[in-house]
């Protein structure tokens, strides 16, 4: 294991390559290398601009509804019979979701950027629609690149995103899921590259995108943070998230990651089992290699060719993992697990029906693990749970579990 | 000196542009990627670009992409193409081949075991397009050390400060990429083109090649005027998949393709000689 000093760690990742030890980078064509640079320094310029940061507080604030609470979730607590469980409710941001947070950062940088045209690519759809409602409220051209499966499989977030005047472009190349969207965008990109923003919706891509996403996500640990302190008097003794890109859970490790007392805990989907080869775990079963622009563990066979994945959730069904979770992983500051298919719907339920709210399929993953680890933990101690969004986009997957049709 | 270099000033002692044809090897299927390479050869291809099938090849558009996908169908590896290489070479050892893809299945292989590998079957060349020189450190020195050259790419979106980092880089010749967009995306813009290559020309005194965008006799004649290199793929690689299920006809009919801007670019390179 690599031996770093952790209160170094701000300081010195990523590096000025954009690599998080030998993670991270900058792996793309040639034609977008310029694009890449560009958006490097706007975004350092616009990084520590007040009135940039301003713009940006005030939208999170009076268009998003932030902060988002964290709510003690007493009922699950006493039923589990362990730690306190704390959960941070990004479910109750505009468009239901940690992802709008990422958005409006990035589509800001777009026009102060003078870009008119803004690129996306999703899997739920959940970061296509955060991203469809800025571009809408910003009045700017939008187009979203979804895999033809996806599309089928999230009918609802689709209609949404062409109401609020968005473009959507059924992916139908590869397995037409997330990777695919994702390869298309990039495509849509390197052809129109002198008008057009491309959002990347999680810590991946090359450098800056997952540094620059981390920052802007990373409100949910710093407000989590403050708001722990005032509660509880103390930090959370456990951080829990799940992990498709990692984006959420990025956002609420970061700031925590130089207080060494907090573990943290990502969680990936086990799909069907890993071993059964049907999951969307490159973290705990995979293998590094270059995918998307940066180097990370992936999901691949041995001659580098990268391999289908599955996951209940749309969210989490992608073969690779942004970069600073391989390195978070590799120096043992976090922890990755994985939860089957069933074990997060379970969880869903669970939630469900003890403290009337209902999570994402993606977040079910989080609390599925928390249903184990909590128990074996003190009632003095405290587990804080990263509720990424809201469950009403897997109704129609729920409903099909359970045999009903709508 | 290497096949590439000696190719090149082969070609530039008679005034000649040198043709190099893409394909991805085993599209549509294993056994037809050597007897195609002669084909191209026979064809007038001066060098060979052998594509190497990656499941995600986002720098491509559909026609390269589905040429993967049918080639990875048949399971084609790494290793297997460099199989391919070495039985090309059992009856041809002066036309360089440059393997082209992207950076995965290389990392999976190792750097250092595809280097020493490549060299033993005789490749001459290898085109990352994912793997810019900010990244290339290692993967430089180990092609290096082997006798690979490694061609790295320009676009029009490279500033002259980056032309000039690749230049440093970049051996056997340098690929302009002659368009915005994916491979087999729409047509070049010639004096946009010689410009470029102008500036090109200034930091480096490798030959240049020209590609994306060049679809017939034509567009391959008018790019002879202005680069030391036409390189055609999506074109053929097109014809390869009209032809996938009736691969014996196969070379011929891409030969064929490729033969006609041979023609082209030869009248274009007697034309400008004699002038």
């Amino acid at each position: 294991m690599p031996d770093i000093q952790i209160d170094d760690y701000f300081k010195n990742y990523p590096d000025e390559l954009g690599h998080f030890g030998p993670y991270g980078g900058r792996f793309v064509g040639e034609t977008l290398m310029g694009a890449i640079y560009e958006l490097e320094e706007a975004y350092k310029q616009y990084k520590n601009d007040p009135n940039f940061q301003a713009e940006m507080d005030k939208d999170l604030a009076d268009f998003v509804g932030r902060p988002s609470p964290i709510y003690h979730a007493e009922n699950w607590t006493k039923k589990l019979g362990g730690a306190q469980i704390y959960l941070k409710r990004e479910d109750l941001n505009h468009t239901g979701a940690h992802k709008v947070n990422n958005t409006i950062g990035q589509a800001l940088l777009a026009k102060r950027m003078g870009k008119t045209r803004i690129i996306a690519e999703t899997g739920a759809g959940q970061h296509g629609v955060a991203t469809a409602t800025v571009a809408a409220r910003l009045g700017m051209e939008c187009v979203v690149y979804m895999g033809a499966e996806d599309v089928e499989r999230q009918a609802m977030n689709v209609y949404r995103m062409k109401l609020l005047g968005a473009e959507v472009v059924p992916v139908q190349s590869g397995s037409k899921t997330l990777k695919d969207a994702l390869n298309e965008a990039l495509r849509d990109w390197v052809t129109n590259v002198d008008d057009t923003f491309y959002i990347i919706g999680t810590v991946a891509g090359p450098h800056p995108y997952p540094a620059m996403v981390r920052d802007f996500q990373s409100v949910i640990g710093r407000e989590a943070r403050q708001q722990m302190i005032n509660t509880t008097g103390k930090l959370p003794d456990t951080l829990v998230a799940c992990i498709g890109g990692g984006s959420n859970a990025i956002g609420l490790f970061y700031p925590f990651i130089e207080d060494e007392s907090v573990a943290m805990i990502g969680v990936e989907g086990a799909g069907h089992g890993l071993q059964t080869g049907q999951h969307s775990a490159p973290l705990s079963a995979g293998t590094p290699g270059v995918l998307h622009g940066n180097r990370t563990y992936l999901i691949q066979d041995t001659a580098g060719q990268i391999t289908e994945t599955h996951s209940i959730s749309a969210g989490l069904d992608y073969p690779g993992v942004g970069p600073e979770h391989a390195w978070l992983k590799d120096i043992g500051r976090a922890q990755y697990v994985t939860v089957t298919d069933t074990e997060a719907l379970d969880a869903f339920h669970e939630l469900t029906r003890t403290e009337g709210i209902i999570p994402a399929l993606e977040t079910s993953h989080a609390l599925a693990y928390v249903s184990k680890l909590a128990p074996t933990m003190s009632a003095d101690q405290s587990i804080l749970i990263n509720v990424s969004g809201r469950g009403d986009k897997d109704m129609h997957t729920v409903a099909a579990m359970a045999g009903l049709n709508f | 000196m290497s096949r590439i270099k000696e190719c090149f000033k082969n070609l530039q002692a008679d005034g000649q542009t040198a043709l190099i044809p893409y394909v991805t090897a085993g599209d549509p299927e294993p056994w037809v990627t050597v007897p195609l390479l002669h084909a191209l050869v026979d064809a007038g291809a001066d060098i060979i670009e052998l594509g190497v099938p990656f499941s995600d090849p986002m720098s491509d558009g559909p026609v390269i992409q589905k040429a993967c996908e049918r080639a990875l169908k048949n399971d084609v590896t790494l290793d297997s193409i460099l199989d391919m290489v070495k039985q090309f070479r059992e009856k041809n050892n002066h036309t360089p081949i440059v393997l082209m893809g992207y950076a995965n299945p290389l990392e999976a292989m190792g750097y250092e075991k595809f280097a020493k590998k490549a060299q033993a079957v005789g490749v001459d060349g290898v085109l990352t397009v994912d793997m810019p020189p900010e990244e290339s450190d290692e993967f430089l020195r180990l092609m290096d050390v082997n006798d690979i050259d490694t061609i790295f790419l320009v676009a029009p979106t490279t500033s002259a400060q980056r032309m000039q980092k690749i230049a440093q880089y970049a051996k056997g010749f340098i690929y302009y990429v002659s368009i915005k967009g994916v491979t087999g995306a729409a047509a070049l813009e010639i004096n946009e083109v010689t410009a470029k290559l102008e500036e090109i020309r200034k930091y480096t005194s490798l030959p240049v090649g020209v590609g994306f965008g060049i679809r017939d006799g034509r567009s391959a004649a008018a790019v002879a005027e202005v680069a030391d290199a036409v390189v055609v793929g999506s074109t053929l690689v097109r014809c390869i998949e009209e032809h996938s299920n009736r691969p014996q006809e196969l070379p011929a009919a891409v030969a064929s393709l490729l033969a006609e801007m041979r023609h082209a670019i030869n009248a274009r390179d007697l034309a400008s000689v004699s002038a």
